[in-house]
């Protein structure tokens, strides 16, 4: 099943303003983290993955990991908004006793596995690739990362892995927002020339705006795929995304909107208080 | 908690110049002042926590004191094998520090719930353990850690921990607080847990029970006197942890105490599972029974009578 009811623009707009809500009633941090990937998660749920809402574990759905787990308030966002679970529930993000952890919980209906610690995803979508592969079926894996995540070692062994293997239903996801927890990924550690690195390690690399639909939709299509090459798309992104005063500041990775800043934000992104 | 570590690794660092501290990409409004202060000698080695010991580890080799600061279990079993090989086998004057120890993380879930980190610590030759329980000695800490030569992981609770001894601590090294006299049980606690031994002191008190009370802000090595005491002189000691049931502070008290066949000891700790479910620490916590009214409920179910 394919979900065609939803328009990317107006699911990324929704989910932006979802994440606001949660993370302002929680008092919880990662607000710019979840803005910065709102279209890219649009895009996914929108036109590209392959699920079915009443049953989260169908054999031939596509698989999608969200590495980058501290981003959970607008991945629970995205799956209640296509119908994994009601949108109600999002209001007991973090809340005691709910499912809705503060990073991405595999207790979740539509959450694949549990992330939180950094350079865990890619590993684990290497493994789904590496099983469809070798049994021949078609499902194809996602797996978005931070770039500050790319610090993590382990990613450039899934990726040695994922070229050896040919695992051209692999895609993993860079948000390339250029900030990370304590300071700016270049000065932290310098990753460029991030495309030419991943070109290097055998996959195929392609570099788009991270906040235009249209060119994510092109990157993300099966159609793109190399044969035997696994393709990694760099989404230049903006921490914070779509909120003034949030855009590439790094103190909005911490901070959670007061009342009058959330009634600013949903005011910025066009929806209702 | 961190904010007094912080601060007095600052001043430690101010007068000995071997001291460096290496981040895992965390510290923002908190690591400032010491980046600031000597920059030299403060690096941010990204979220790459098995590099950042390594560079530790050499850092060390070359005559400096390096602190390695990160959150719950990223500085602890991120990079395991990198503690124990090239820090504790070489006997390395590194000190790797974790701030939100315990479930101080709550809702944000188990991957960040540091709920193992004592025992896994606790079982690495050399490896000296300590988990502060407030502002107060978690600042003695840092100064004990550069004491201490060889490896030393602090487990340190949040920020805004509140300060739980009412009068300035006899603070040493390997040493146990007597945070409360008491003939009846001994409540030993470590880290943060030490306010659910203080609370249910008090309610043992009013239930005419005298309690003692043992802070233990070094859990390895453990203070064989000051336990071998409280098994001869209390009938019942009962431990009490912000961390899961397997060895921890639980385990390394009773290789003290049950070669004596003296006290009966019992555990108040996390249960044995992944929390299932988002909450605070303290949701998370009394959901597993560690609170301070459960602590004397277990303590009145075995000393008996009195009440
Ligand atoms: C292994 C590990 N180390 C450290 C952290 C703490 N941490 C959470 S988010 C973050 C920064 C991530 O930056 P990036 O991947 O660029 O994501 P962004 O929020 O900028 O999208 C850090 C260091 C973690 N979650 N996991």
């Amino acid at each position: 099943m394919s979900p065609t009811q939803f328009e990317a623009a107006t699911l990324a707009r929704d989910i932006r303003a979802d994440a606001l809500r949660m993370v302002a009633a929680a008092n919880a941090s990662h607000i710019g983290t979840c803005l910065s990937m709102g279209d890219i998660l649009a895009v996914l749920y929108a036109d590209i993955l392959r699920y079915d809402v009443g049953d989260p574990s169908w054999s031939d759905r596509d698989r999608f990991i969200l590495s980058k787990g501290h981003g959970a308030a607008i991945l629970y966002a995205v799956l209640a908004e296509v119908g994994f679970f009601e949108t109600e529930l999002l209001a007991q993000y973090c809340c005691d006793g709910s499912m809705l952890m503060g990073h991405a919980s595999h207790k979740v209906p539509g959450v694949e596995v549990s992330t939180g610690s950094l350079g865990h995803g890619l590993p684990i979508g290497t493994g789904m690739a590496l099983a469809a592969k070798r049994g021949g079926v078609d499902y194809r894996t996602f797996v978005l990362v931070g770039d500050g995540e790319l610090d993590e070692g382990s990613n450039w062994e899934a990726m040695l892995f994922a070229t050896t293997h040919e695992l051209d239903g692999l895609v993993m996801i860079v948000d390339r927002n250029g900030l990370q927890g304590f300071g700016e990924s270049e000065d932290v550690m310098r990753l460029e020339p991030l495309a030419a690195k991943l070109e290097a390690f055998g996959w195929d690399v392609m570099t788009v705006d991270g906040h235009d639909c249209n060119q994510l939709r092109t990157a993300l299509a099966r159609d793109a795929t190399v044969a035997g090459k696994p393709r990694a798309i760099i989404a230049d992104t903006i921490k914070g995304k779509g909120v003034s005063y949030m855009e590439g500041k790094i103190e909005w990775h911490y901070r959670s909107p007061n009342a009058e800043q959330l009634a600013q934000a949903l005011a910025e992104l066009g929806v209702d208080s | 908690m961190r904010t007094a570590f912080v601060e007095q690794l600052c001043a430690l660092a101010e007068a000995d110049e071997r001291i460096w501290l290496l981040t895992g990409d965390l510290g923002f409004s908190v690591l400032e002042r010491f980046a600031d202060a000597f920059p030299q000698r403060f690096v941010n080695a990204g979220v790459a926590e098995q590099n950042m010991i390594g560079v530790a580890a050499g850092l060390a080799l070359s005559g400096k004191v390096p602190f390695v600061y990160s959150i719950a279990n990223f500085p602890v079993m991120r990079c395991l094998e990198q503690i124990r090989n090239d820090v504790c086998y070489h006997g390395l004057d590194v000190k790797v520090v974790s701030v939100g120890g315990g479930m101080v993380y709550g809702s944000q879930g188990y991957t960040h719930h540091g709920v193992e980190d004592i025992a896994v610590m606790s079982a690495l030759p050399g490896m000296s353990v300590l988990a502060p329980a407030d502002p107060v000695e978690a600042a003695w800490a840092a100064t004990a850690a550069v004491d201490r030569s060889g490896p030393v992981y602090v487990r340190l609770g949040k920020a805004g921990d509140p300060v739980l001894h009412s009068s300035p601590p006899q603070l040493e090294f390997g040493r146990a607080v007597t945070v409360r006299e008491g003939a009846d049980a001994t409540l030993v606690s470590t880290g943060a847990a030490l306010r659910i031994a203080l609370e249910a002191a008090s309610e043992l008190e009013s239930r005419g029970v005298h309690a003692r009370v043992l802070s233990m802000p070094t859990v390895k090595p453990v203070d064989v006197e000051a336990l071998t005491r409280a098994a001869t002189d209390t009938p019942l000691v009962v431990t009490i942890e912000e961390h899961g049931p397997v060895g921890g502070l639980y385990s390394a008290v009773l290789e003290v105490i049950a070669p004596l066949r003296a006290a009966v000891c019992v555990r108040v700790a996390l249960a044995d599972e992944p929390a299932p479910m988002a909450g605070s620490c303290a949701y998370l916590s009394e959901r597993s029974g560690l609170d301070p009214h459960s602590v004397a409920k277990t303590v009145l179910s075995l000393v008996g009578g009195k009440a």
